[in-house]
């Protein structure tokens, strides 16, 4: 009664090879709503794509869902690309797709990768083009939208590190068909202008399209001619664009702009302490040896007895007291009780400290007396103490 | 620019002003001159330091059409 009995298997087998043998199935692209995604531990994607009327199941071998950038979610519209073909064992038709993309940012990400490409080969992401940036940039160009968070976040962040370098805005539109024209500009300007040591140029997060404007090639190529080094600082930390390649400094968000671009007072104000101290230290220790120099050789002087030996040491004291004093006054007062703590000091150490010990200095017509042949009776001699002095007449010389 | 490498620059002998004194060698008088002139660096680098006032400006044109640099209101 029925001739031809077929098995489940040749049936499907059957199919199968028409739909494989067909010249369109075998490289279809399709857009649909993604729905029922499931991500497989194997790596395999499996999902449905789908429009208001119909459905049609996928699968994505692990190797094709590894290069996918974005994470497909139910709901959003996909374009897909692959072969249909049946799965003898269900007996089912499934899309296998090698290429998935969010509908509508596909041409964005081909665009992208082509200009990246494009730039690179220009040379224009060579590290050894990206300019330093100054340590202290006396003024900052930002150039963004006066309207959003982003650049009072900058602000914000640069008053807060180092309110010295002043700040100019350069109002831009940073989102629709006019970005790009606009920011390009900006940046020639605030090159033509002098503007400042250093551009932030960026805008907060925002779709792949929202942040498109960063880019464009425009954009890169005024970014890549700007004479003042250029930071980008485009949407939040994951997000990439061209700007960030050809920018001589890219930052992960405009706050990390203004700390990239700005060091904080707070580190050079402790920096600055610590170098005084290191002065102050040094001066000290330089004191500390030449007193014990001194001292050293009041030493010696003492046994053979003070003499011009002190009154020399005296004099050039006290011009050595009254430079240090001079040099330091007219400093931070702090500064002034120091030096006369040193200058106290040093005379403390000095040849000086000998008379307070109760030795005199004899001072006669020639100067100071170290021999007793020097004076003859009647001569009027001085006697210097370690306080004050005496006239003194010699009454008799004893050799 | 001229004033921000001025900035720089002041740090900067402030720096080469240490390590000379730290090289602890020389005259005393020579090293007092360096010792005054780094105090003069701390008081200089302190006061721009400790400025605390923040100048924001935006970029507009006039009715001419020459560019302004306006304070911008946060």
């Amino acid at each position: 009664m029925h001739d031809n009995v077929f098995t489940v298997t040749q049936v499907n087998n059957y199919i199968k090879n028409i739909l494989d043998d067909d010249p369109y199935l075998g490289n279809v692209v399709v857009r649909g709503e993604m729905s029922n995604f499931k991500a497989y531990p194997s790596g395999h994607w499996y999902f449905s794509l789908k429009d208001e009327n119909c459905s049609i199941r996928c699968v994505m071998f692990k190797g094709d869902a590894m290069r996918v950038r974005y994470r497909p979610e139910n709901g959003m519209s996909f374009i897909a690309a692959g072969r249909v073909t049946v799965y003898p064992r269900d007996g089912q038709y499934q899309l296998y797709c090698t290429m998935l993309e969010p509908d509508g940012l596909g041409a964005l990400y081909a665009a992208f990768e082509q200009l990246k490409t494009k730039l690179a080969a220009q040379g224009l992401f060579d590290p050894a083009r990206k300019k330093p940036l100054p340590r202290f940039p006396e003024k900052i160009a930002l150039i963004t939208s006066p309207a959003g968070a982003a650049v009072r976040d900058m602000i914000r962040i640069a008053g807060r590190r180092f309110p010295y370098s002043k700040i100019v805005i350069v109002p831009v539109r940073v989102q629709g068909a006019e970005a790009p024209g606009e920011i390009a500009t900006a940046i020639a300007l605030a090159n033509a202008l002098e503007l400042a040591d250093v551009i932030i140029t960026g805008r907060g997060g925002g779709s792949l399209e929202d942040l498109w404007a960063f880019n464009d090639e425009q954009v890169a190529m005024a970014i890549a001619d700007s004479r003042i080094p250029v930071i980008s600082a485009v949407g939040h930390e994951p997000d990439v664009t061209i700007s960030d390649f050809v920018a001589d400094a890219r930052a992960s968000t405009p706050s990390n702009a203004a700390e990239i671009a700005l060091p904080d007072a707070m580190e050079l104000r402790d920096r600055v302490m610590s170098l005084r101290r290191s002065m102050e230290i040094s001066v000290e220790s330089l004191i500390k040896s030449k007193r014990n120099r001194l001292e050293r050789a009041a030493g010696g002087i003492l046994s053979r007895g003070p003499g011009g030996y002190v009154a020399e040491r005296r004099v050039a004291l006290d011009m050595l007291s009254q430079r240090l004093i001079a040099a330091v006054s007219g400093e931070v007062s702090a500064r002034r009780m120091k030096t006369a703590a040193l200058a106290a000091s040093l005379d403390a150490m000095s040849p000086l400290k000998v008379l307070s010990r109760g030795y005199a200095v004899a001072i006669g017509e020639r100067g100071v007396m170290t021999d007793a042949d020097q004076a003859s009776p009647g001569d009027k001699i001085e006697l210097t103490l370690h306080r004050g002095s005496l006239k003194c007449e010699v009454y008799e010389v004893n050799k | 620019m001229k004033k921000t490498v001025k900035f720089e620059d002041d740090l900067k002998r402030l720096e080469e002003i240490v390590a000379a004194l730290e090289k602890g060698e020389g005259e005393l008088e020579k090293a007092l001159a360096l010792f005054a002139e780094g105090a003069e660096l701390v008081k200089k680098i302190s006061s721009v330091l400790d400025r605390a006032e923040q100048q924001v400006n935006i970029l507009s044109r006039g009715e001419g059409g020459e560019l302004t640099e306006e304070p911008f209101e946060i």
